[in-house]
């Protein structure tokens, strides 16, 4: 097992670096930083004052080690336009990221594991075409919009959801639902063809022999061997959603990190988009090879991969 | 029922594209033509339509129904020709990393991981935000984001096919390897492809909207039916099918994709590919 561990943990590195690497090209192959920063009524003068005063005139390489040496204990630089320290902004909006995330992942479990479960214990009857063609819509559905509709249904016609804002937890029930969404189809498909596969097995008939009743069976001994994947791909789907928010943070106005790297976008705000992406990076990392460990534990024949 | 939903994504499918490819002869008016007389008139189930604007106008008197037919061409577009670049990157990568196997295997592995870690609409919106938002750029950064199902898909068909008693023919007939990669191994995993490129398809146009309404996708005038969501927006709370119509037509086109991608599954009887 620490061998595996040891194996996955390098490879986690590897990705990262390359990330880095992706990232901190992304932002070089796009024109001269100093003259987006300077403005468009900038003098050359005025650049390449710019340009020395961010050691953009320093080679490549240089910059790029320099960058990497100080994202490695935590420092992305200034923000041009926030003027203040990006590890600083982003630390400050990562929790109502997160609680975001968190709740989006909540709702979308508690929907699509019983939903699954309720397809397998029926397969091939009108309810599971109806969770089917559920999670078909629920891939259909462009999140954005079905903010936008949620606004005007719950928020304005029926005024049970605040609008926009983040001052109480009704503002994320809403972001949360759309998020939700993001994750509902695979989770869904996934869980039933986890409980289909383990109904169908030896130890569900031994169990049934046994004479269990229904919902022991289900319970305590197909849903818990159905739900090893689930779990990890639940850790997965919550990288994405995490990766994702920026379009519902901006829907919703929610001045969390998704929303940080929008305004940073349009603002050509380099180092702030840099680490954004950097940071999602590495959370998805980090989730990732933490599900990868996870089944490692639980099912030992991965680890001899 | 799985015939019906093929044969129902077929039809939606196919209206789309007469849309798309006939549209200069199909709109009653033109799309781009603004008449600030005209705005915001109202669609033909709602009372006081204008004759002549069936869907109504928009918030600067443009043709609604117009830019709705208009904008079936930009998203089949999109989705065609991003699913048609990261099909070339994906299939060639798996194809080579399933066929090869070992260091190279490796290689396209830790490619795929690579690329799942990247936050693929940030970064989409960052590079349009750079670079400046065009249709060209927002097709080729898609193109290059989303060909990882397609490495997946063509990696593990690759491997079961490559072991088959035909492959084994071809190297004993003296085939030589780029023969074997094109002639035998592509085209018995053709199908199982065609289904990743319908679910790609669908996935791409819904980020090319997503763009488009965060205003980093498709540059206005033109009329991407994310753009008009993001157009209607400042309208929504008093006139709500300015952002009904596009969102309607945006869903109904992903989920005919996606009919007909379940259906093709089933007919092709690829199995589980998602």
């Amino acid at each position: 097992m620490l061998k595996f561990a040891l194996r996955r943990l390098v490879l986690a590195l590897l990705v990262a670096l390359t990330v880095m690497t992706l990232s901190f090209a992304l932002t070089r192959v796009s024109g001269d930083l100093a003259i987006s920063i300077a403005g468009a009524s900038a003098t050359e003068q005025d650049v390449a004052l710019i340009r020395h005063a961010y050691g953009l005139d320093r080679p490549l390489a240089v910059q790029f080690l320099d960058w990497v040496g100080r994202a490695a204990v935590g420092d992305f630089g200034e923000s041009y336009f926030f003027k203040a320290r990006v590890s600083d902004l982003i630390l400050e909006r990562m929790p109502i990221t997160l609680t975001l995330g968190l709740t989006g992942l909540a709702i979308a479990l508690v929907v699509s594991i019983p939903l699954g479960v309720l397809a397998a214990v029926r397969e091939n009857s009108w309810i599971d075409r109806l969770v089917q063609l559920f999670a078909m819509i629920g891939q259909a559905m462009p999140s954005f919009w079905l903010g936008l509709i949620l606004m005007i249904t719950l928020g304005l016609n029926l005024g049970w959801l605040p609008i926009s804002g983040t001052g109480s937890w009704q503002h994320y029930v809403m972001p949360g639902i759309v998020l939700a969404f993001s994750a509902i189809p695979a989770l869904t498909r996934l869980t039933r063809s986890g409980m289909i596969q383990a109904l169908g097995s030896d130890y569900i008939r031994t169990a049934r022999a046994k004479g269990l009743s229904r919902l022991s069976i289900l319970g305590k001994h197909a849903l818990r061997n159905a739900a090893i994947p689930v779990v990890s791909i639940a850790a997965v789907q919550l990288g994405f959603m995490l990766g994702g928010s920026i379009v519902i943070e901006t829907v919703f106005a929610l001045h969390g990190v998704g929303f940080l790297a929008w305004e940073s976008i349009s603002k050509n705000d380099f180092p702030v988009v840099q680490a954004v992406v950097l940071v999602l990076a590495l959370i998805y990392i980090a989730l990732t090879m933490a599900a990868d460990l996870l089944n490692g534990l639980l099912d030992p024949r991965l680890r001899a991969q | 029922m799985r015939k019906a939903g093929l044969i129902l994504g077929g039809i939606i499918i196919g209206i789309v594209l007469v849309c798309a490819v006939f549209a200069p002869w199909i709109m009653p008016q033109d799309p781009f033509a603004q008449d600030l007389d005209n705005r915001l008139a109202v669609p033909f189930w709602m009372e006081g339509t204008k004759p002549g604007y069936w869907l109504g106008t928009d918030g600067i008197g443009r043709d609604y129904l117009s830019r709705l037919i208009y904008g079936a061409r930009i998203s089949l577009l999109i989705g065609l020709l991003t699913v048609v670049t990261s099909g070339a990157i994906g299939i060639t990568l798996g194809v080579v990393g399933g066929f090869f196997g070992g260091r190279v295997d490796d290689a396209v592995l830790f490619a795929i991981t690579c690329r799942l870690a990247i936050p693929v609409v940030l970064v989409a919106l960052a590079v349009v935000g750079l670079l400046g938002s065009s249709l060209t750029l927002v097709i080729l950064v898609l193109g290059l984001l989303l060909w990882d199902r397609f490495a997946v898909v063509a990696r593990s068909t690759t491997m079961q096919v490559r072991n088959l008693d035909y492959v084994a023919a071809a190297w004993a007939a003296g085939c030589s390897t780029p023969r074997i990669l094109l002639a035998e191994v592509l085209p018995n995993i053709a199908s199982h492809l065609a289904v990743v490129a319908t679910l790609e398809m669908a996935l791409a146009i819904l980020l090319e909207a997503t763009l488009s309404f965060l205003g980093l996708g498709v540059p206005p005038p033109l009329p991407s039916w994310g753009l008009m969501i993001a157009e209607g927006k400042d309208y929504m709370f008093f006139s709500p099918w300015v952002i009904f119509i596009p969102g309607v037509a945006l869903f109904v086109l992903v989920i005919g994709i996606n009919l007909l991608g379940d259906g093709l599954r089933d007919l092709l009887g690829t199995g589980d590919t998602r």
